[in-house]
């Protein structure tokens, strides 16, 4: 047995250094763990697949759209849908975390509080990062043809996992209210398809009737949407003011979302 | 190094690095806990009123009550996991509430749920608390095969611990508890539906660890546990102190022995039972051919009953002494039957799920 060492309690500068350190140490564990199911990355990454075959050759026939063909207008709209639903990865993450007891000892260690919540959503980024990966080569193997450049290219990768960063807070809040990891997903739902659906993911705002178009307009996912358009595909989509709202929403939702999110994870 | 050293150099460093002069000396007592009050349901369930604990640094204090009784919520207040609503308790000279971050320096937790990542291996659960405890770089992964190798995990160290027992589960729970040495221990039902052989196994580690300085508070409805492991045991019911004491100060306050004589016949146990009777604390039992007398010292008073029986001529067929098990001081302080078979029972269905924050 080596000897017992004392390390003196952090100084204030120690503590931010061991808040990073903590939350990269609970982002590894949860890298892991994805690594260990392969399954589980292998079937939710299906799911988008299906949804880019299931618009490109059955329903994307009958959707007209104005200035590009409909496969380079739907990619921008399935990456963005595909972060969304990603997000309920982190309410079932946390929900199981939570209802294993192992949140509980993480709360009797003297790891730094944020860490928990920090390191979810940082592995969820770096899954939203193999995502768009994975979608990038699917969709150009059905003829998604981007326009721009590598660097609008990244500049609109880096607004979708900005924007997917804020909504994870809110799913880690709904992980954390949830009874266990099955409801927290059913609680993701009824949210997510009205915000992914009721917007110009999939079709044009003209399509839709009048009442709705208010809506699906000016709600968040239409408007990441439409910035990421703007620089995936250019042209009649070019909207540098889709960009600065898709960075506004993002910002405002993580200022309201986060705060609640670890509210919550200091009660639960 | 010595316990109180150690407590004194923690003690001298706040939770921000500066010197803190105490206006105490560091206390001898690991725990400190004074009318700790938990009020659950909006008032509907008192999981704890009132509840004093102290665990002197350097023994093993058994907390036994059945399921329910607030044992489980005094170890998460105490560990810092939960807050009380009223009462106050202090580890190693810091206070739970306002000095958390230092009290989480001092403590390990084991629970009867094991909480390791099921998805990790051994190895990478141990790593990650050592990391999370900020051991300094370089000792995390000795500290880890040291501890796989002193719980008999080291062969099964690098499989997921999806694949262990439940025994190993446990095993691997107390060691991730153990990885910054802390000098306390709170050990919630650590052996709750382990087999029997695993359970002499965790005794034995944690006698050991006792051993080697290690001050331990454990909540166990097993009194055979808390007789075996603990110097002084408090009993809990309904969230209140109920009984407090050495295991066997208990037993003598509350338990009898029991001194028990086959007769011949049913006839000669009546007549015994008159002839014994001034023995006995309390009324004598006759069944059939059995009497049984409640007395205090059993060898002594079986030496004179035996005499009495040869100076009648009356033959034995049987004597036995029982003396008093903590079963009985149990029973005779909350009324209730321990939970031990009821326990057996859920164990064999299976791991349990974490139940919300009311139980025990």
């Amino acid at each position: 047995m080596t000897e017992l060492t004392i390390t003196p309690a952090p100084s204030l500068a120690g503590s931010s250094r061991h808040a990073l350190s903590d939350t990269w140490t609970v982002t590894k564990r949860n890298l892991i763990r994805t690594r260990r199911v392969p399954e589980a990355i292998f079937f939710s990454s299906l799911q988008p697949i299906m949804f880019v075959l299931l618009f490109r050759y059955v329903f994307g026939g009958a959707i007209p759209v104005a200035g590009t063909t409909y496969v380079n207008y739907l990619m921008p709209g399935i990456f963005v849908q595909t972060m969304c639903f990603g997000a309920i990865q982190t309410s079932i993450g946390l929900a199981e975390d939570l209802h294993s007891g192992l949140l509980e000892r993480f709360r009797a260690l003297p790891m730094s509080r944020s860490a928990v919540l920090g390191g979810r959503t940082t592995a969820d980024v770096f899954r939203n990062v193999f995502v768009i990966l994975l979608m990038t080569i699917v969709g150009i193997l059905v003829g998604f043809r981007p326009e721009g450049t590598i660097f609008t290219y990244l500049a609109a990768c880096g607004i979708m996992l900005l924007f997917s960063y804020s909504l994870m807070w809110g799913f880690a809040y709904i992980g954390l209210a949830a009874p266990n990891a099955e409801v927290a997903q059913l609680m993701s739902f009824p949210l997510l398809f009205p915000l992914t659906f009721a917007s110009t993911a999939f079709v044009p705002l003209s399509s839709m009737p009048g009442w709705l178009q208010g809506f699906a307009a000016n709600q968040p996912v239409s408007v990441v949407v439409d910035a990421v358009r703007s620089l995936m595909i250019g042209g009649t989509y070019y909207s540098p003011s889709s960009i600065w709202k898709a960075i506004a929403w993002s910002v405002g939702l993580f200022l309201v979302l986060a705060p609640l999110a670890v509210r919550k994870y200091r009660k639960a | 190094m010595s316990l109180s050293r150690f407590s004194q150099l923690l003690a001298l460093y706040g939770p921000f690095g500066r010197v803190v002069i105490l206006t105490e000396m560091p206390s001898s007592l690991a725990v400190d806990a004074r009318g700790l009050t938990k009020v659950f349901s909006k008032g509907a369930v008192r999981a704890l009123d009132g509840f004093d604990i102290e665990v002197p640094i350097g023994q093993v204090v058994g907390l036994l009550g059945p399921n329910g009784s607030g044992k489980t919520t005094a170890v998460r207040i105490l560990s810092t996991i939960l807050q009380p609503d009223a009462g106050s308790a202090a580890i190693m000279g810091f206070d739970v509430q306002k000095q958390a971050s230092s009290v989480r320096r001092v403590i390990g937790l084991a629970g009867q749920y094991a909480t390791v990542d099921e998805n990790l291996t051994g190895t990478e659960n141990l790593d990650m608390v050592g990391h999370l405890c900020h051991l300094a770089r370089g000792t995390v992964k000795p500290r880890a095969l040291e501890l796989l190798e002193q719980f008999g995990l080291s062969d099964a160290a690098d499989r997921p611990v999806s694949t262990y027992s439940g025994g190993m589960r446990r095993r691997l729970d107390l060691a991730a508890a153990l990885v910054a040495r802390p000098p306390l221990l709170f050990l919630d039902e650590p052996t709750t539906g382990l087999d029997p052989q695993s359970r002499l196994g965790l005794w034995d580690v944690i006698e050991a660890l006792v051993k080697g300085g290690t001050t331990v508070l454990l909540t166990t409805q097993y009194l055979e546990e808390a007789d075996r492991l603990a110097n002084r045991v408090v009993v809990i019911d309904s969230g209140k102190v109920i009984a407090n004491g050495t295991p066997a100060e208990l037993k003598r306050d509350l338990g009898a022995t029991v001194l028990e004589l086959t007769l011949a016949d049913d006839a000669s146990a009546t007549t015994a039972s008159e002839m014994l009777k001034d023995l006995s604390t309390k009324v004598t039992h006759v069944d059939g051919n059995l009497l049984e007398l409640t007395v205090e010292k059993g060898p002594a008073v079986a030496a004179e009953a035996l005499r009495r029986l040869d100076a009648a001529d009356m033959p034995l067929l049987g004597l036995s002494l029982h003396e008093p098990s903590l079963d009985d001081v149990f029973l005779a302080l909350t009324g209730q039957k321990t939970e031990v078979d009821t326990e057996a029972l859920t164990a064999s269905t299976g791991r349990k799920g974490r139940k919300a924050k009311e139980t025990s």
